[in-house]
């Protein structure tokens, strides 16, 4: 197939359209009569093209994309697992994508009761009291809840309680997100397996802590082993505990988030409950609380009438809203499509079978991948590059030699611990075949290395492009068309 | 185990357990403590088929009522061309994530690139992000850029015009951050241009968040005050719809360093709420401040035009708590929408069909005003799409008949105050009808 390359601004031509709208039979000209001073004077340059032009476009423009319906995606961290077709199909019912938020709840019962629904299973499968879907996102999910772990401290009258401990494997949105909530982040340390050094918390843990964010499995994919010390430390301190959900997948079936002594936690829909990615978006990032957290939950809440129907409710305790209306709805149907799916039966044997493809390939690369930490790992693992240093093949290299072998790259130079970090997660929706093909790319890039190096170091090979001048972006950032064609005219 | 989501045979676990050298799956839990092991089944539903589960969908969506609607409040009932939904089911774009890997990710990257620019020429502004969660998360990220940028200033100036709901979520953010957000009060509609003036010469302002139209749809003139912002070293950001941008004065336009809002007019089903797009632009001067990803052109090794994300050295993931923002992914697959939906409708069909709903709005003002049962509630204000009238009706009363004749009547605003919204997926006969029945209701 030739290589695609418009950009539907090139397409355009003047007087050419893609709409039809019906005619304006109101005689009024109400725009036309608005004061010019309030209208635009410069006409926006946009596209003028036919609607085969815009079909085509786009088309072309997807077949230049890797998915997951694609191939492989062991992106490590991101649980990228299959999203089920029948899930866009419920979704896309105009029996919901039509309501207004806004409608009185009289006629939007079946829309408050998913919601209420999905709050329910979710607070089931996470051991705690309560929902919130109202996040947009698992960042937005992580600062809503460490909203909800301040207004906490703030209503006992604790407000020195400004800091969060995060652990200095954690990814950077936590510490990003204390941020933007008014906390103060300390890191406490890692030890070489990427745990939790419990000695290095014990210092930190005085009358100024509001609590701690964890993910349990950790970064490195492995279980921490003295969360229950941790909790009744944190606890004892006075603070409260963070789960943060991006490793939640491995414990389906296995730990309740709850039980391990975590007061509030976000879940990831788009990794756990296999909503889809997007491209980057839209998620959504539920959070759940503690019983005695539950009214500092954001507003709106949908509640459960005495006479079984559902309403909408403000709380006076919350902490507020961060949310125009009730978050990302059409993400929520999907996960509860996935979640009614599996149901109780088969929802148990989603994270032993992550964990079962995680460990699979780890046993069987670790030959010629070097792995810094042994044991059973959960849903994902990290290689520290490749055994064989003396090649000089770095795990960019790899990592892009991967994508000339149609699998997508593994998460790269993430957790920060390793110099070399490849972290790899295959998720539970991925068959023997899938995994084996896989290893036996990765044994045979590992060979490479050994002996072309050069040639590894050139890829990708066959991508449709290749090495991309990041630099040269960067330098001179060119972010919109009208400043792309400035500069080919100069 | 298997299931249609899990393709493990028992010589597939068998297999992977040899390898492995352990004997069951639950010996790769070994490490977790006895006592957290959950071993009971959750309380949820049995798995239901496709059968089942369509069924039960379609029971939950019988509980809804789609209703004509002539309310906005922050969702507009814009019509989707079916071209749009249709692009967006193209897996490749929809089951893959954030471009990391730009040799693979073309297609995503290009089109947050002709998104970049869309919004671009909508705002006016010489910079986008790659989008965010919504118009009011949106705004809130807007009021930290703006703290970030101005030198140890640490108050934002927002107009009570701007949307309760945006307004409430920028507070929310405000409150824990630490920015202290002063609230001006509205007069007469609209934005108090002397009282903003009032706050800026105090010294210690960083930047001032307008709106247009405003929550009462009420296009606000903001003659005069960006130079007022500029003099008093602050920074002015308007949030404003980005389909009305087509015809109304941009934000570049009006002088602002920032422009965000909500990009569910662009087409965007309500879907009850969500997903939305949220946006901003910005002047090339805040770029580095700006959240959230951003797409340049660059070149290949073999010289081909191609896209990558840029500036990233802003960004969480290198910044930590030292970011701006904690923003990581974003509404990309919106973006896609807004994006599809512009290049649909062009140049022509933007103005054609915010035409549409002004023309259409003003048929319902004029209507609603000369049963004598509504008077204007900010006489001689100009709007585009959505207005207040005043009422001695009972506004509940009204909404509750109009919901029994499948209708979405006015936001009841308080004291007899009511919002209506008409967009071009309205007709004539539509409002004749909602006057009709609204004349027979008085009666």
């Amino acid at each position: 197939m030739k290589y695609y390359d418009k950009l539907v601004f090139e397409l355009s031509r003047p007087g050419r359209k893609g709409y039809e709208l019906p005619a304006d039979n109101y005689g009024n000209n109400a725009l036309q009569s608005l004061p010019a001073d309030l209208l635009r004077r410069d006409e926006a340059q946009l596209p003028e093209v036919s609607e085969l032009d815009v079909v085509r476009h786009y088309t072309n423009l997807s077949m230049k994309n890797f998915g997951v319906d694609t191939g492989f995606y062991p992106l490590g961290s991101c649980t990228m697992k299959y999203n089920p077709k029948i899930n866009e199909e419920v979704a896309a019912d105009p029996a919901f994508t039509a309501i207004h938020p806004l409608q009185d709840a009289k006629s939007t019962q079946g829309a408050l009761e998913l919601y209420y629904n999905l709050q329910r299973a979710l607070s089931e499968i996470a051991g705690l009291h309560e929902f919130t879907l109202n996040p947009y996102a698992g960042a937005h999910g992580e600062l809503t809840g460490l909203m909800v772990m301040r207004a906490y401290h703030i209503a006992n009258g604790d407000e020195k309680r400004t800091k969060v401990i995060v652990p200095d494997s954690a990814h950077g949105t936590n510490p990003a997100s204390a941020m933007v909530a008014g906390l103060q982040v300390v890191e406490v340390k890692s030890k070489p397996n990427g745990s939790i050094d419990v000695e290095d918390l014990k210092p930190l843990l005085d009358d100024t802590v509001a609590g701690i964010m964890m993910t349990n499995p950790n970064t490195l994919g492995m279980f921490e082993t003295e969360i229950m010390e941790i909790a009744s430390l944190v606890h004892e301190a006075g603070g409260l505990l963070y789960y943060d959900g991006a490793n939640l997948n491995p414990l389906l079936g296995k730990v309740r988030p709850g039980d391990m002594g975590f007061d509030i936690m976000h879940i990831n829909l788009h990794k756990t409950f296999s909503t889809p990615h997007g491209g980057g978006g839209p998620g959504s990032g539920p959070v759940g609380v503690v019983e005695k957290l539950a009214r500092f939950l954001p507003n709106p809440k949908v509640v459960k009438n005495a006479d079984g129907s559902f309403g909408v409710s403000t709380g006076s305790e919350s902490l507020g809203s961060v949310s125009t209306f009730f978050g990302n709805f059409g993400v929520m149907m999907r996960a509860y499509a996935y979640i009614l799916t599996l149901g109780k039966e088969n929802i148990r044997n989603v994270g032993p079978l992550a964990t079962l493809n995680a460990n699979y390939i780890k046993e069987s690369l670790k030959d010629d991948y070097l792995l810094p930490i042994e044991g059973a790992c959960k849903h994902e693992f990290v290689f520290d590059g490749l055994k064989d240093k003396s090649t000089g093949v770095t795990t960019l290299n790899v990592a892009k030699r991967l994508l000339d072998y149609g699998f997508h790259a593994p998460t790269i130079y993430f957790p920060l611990l390793f110099h070399e970090s490849m972290m790899i997660e295959p998720t539970e929706t991925e068959s023997l075949e899938t995994l084996d093909e896989f290893i036996e790319v990765m044994h045979k890039v590992a060979r490479e290395a050994r002996e072309t190096p050069d040639a590894v170091k050139d890829a990708p090979l066959t991508t449709l492009v290749r090495k991309l001048d990041e630099t040269g972006a960067a330098k001179n950032p060119v972010l919109t068309y009208r400043q792309y064609l400035a500069g080919e005219s100069k | 185990m298997s299931n249609k989501f899990m393709p493990h045979t028992d010589a597939d676990i068998r297999r992977m357990l040899d390898k492995i050298g352990v004997d069951s799956i639950d010996d790769l839990y070994n490490d977790v403590p006895r006592e957290v092991i959950y071993t009971s089944d959750y309380n949820i539903p049995s798995a239901m088929s496709e059968i089942e589960l369509r069924r039960h969908f379609e029971e939950l969506g019988r509980k809804n009522r789609r209703l004509t609607v002539f309310a906005g409040g922050g969702a507009y009932d814009h019509y989707s061309p079916s071209t749009v939904a249709h692009l967006l089911q193209r897996s490749e774009f929809y089951t893959a994530y954030t471009p990391y890997q730009p040799e693979i990710s073309q297609g995503t990257l290009q089109y947050i690139f002709e998104y970049q620019s869309i919004i671009s020429e909508l705002t006016g502004m010489e910079a986008t992000n790659a989008s965010m969660y919504d118009g009011a998360t949106a705004t809130a990220e807007a009021m930290f850029m703006m703290v970030a940028s101005a030198k140890k200033r640490n108050r934002v100036v927002a107009s009570a015009t701007i949307a309760d709901r945006v307004l409430d979520v920028v507070a929310t953010y405000a409150r824990f951050h630490g920015v202290e957000l002063t609230v001006v009060a509205e007069k007469d509609g609209v934005s108090d241009l002397e009282a903003i003036k009032a706050e800026l010469e105090k010294g210690d302002v960083a930047g001032v968040i307008v709106p247009t139209p405003n929550k009462y749809g009420i296009i606000e003139d903001f003659t005069g005050l960006a130079d007022a912002i500029h003099a008093a070293k602050a920074y002015f950001a308007i949030n404003a719809d980005p389909s009305a941008l087509a015809v109304l004065r941009t934000p570049a336009e009006w002088g602002a360093d920032v422009a965000c809002g909500d990009g569910q007019t662009l087409g965007m089903p309500l879907n009850f709420g969500g997903p939305y797009l949220g946006y901003i632009s910005c002047a090339k001067s805040m770029l580095r401040k700006m959240p959230g990803r951003v797409v340049g052109v660059t070149r290949d090794a073999d010289g081909k035009r191609a896209f990558v994300l840029t500036l990233q050295a802003r960004e969480q993931h290198i910044r930590r708590e030292k970011a701006t923002s904690n923003i990581c992914s974003n509404q990309s697959l919106m973006a896609l929408y807004a994006t599809i939906y512009v290049a649909l409708m062009g140049r022509q069909g933007m103005k054609e069909l915010n035409a549409l709903a002004c023309d259409g709005a003003h048929y319902l003002f004029d209507r609603l005003t000369a049963t004598g049962l509504f008077r204007p509630a900010f006489p001689g204000s100009p709007f585009l799409k959505e207005f207040v009238v005043a009422t001695d009706l009972d506004v509940d009363s009204l909404n509750a008949m109009l919901l029994d004749n499948g209708i979405m009547g006015g936001i009841n605003l308080g004291e007899g105050r009511v919002e209506f919204a008409v967009t071009e997926k309205r007709t004539k006969e539509e409002i004749d009808r909602l006057v009709d029945l609204i004349e027979t209701f008085s009666k």
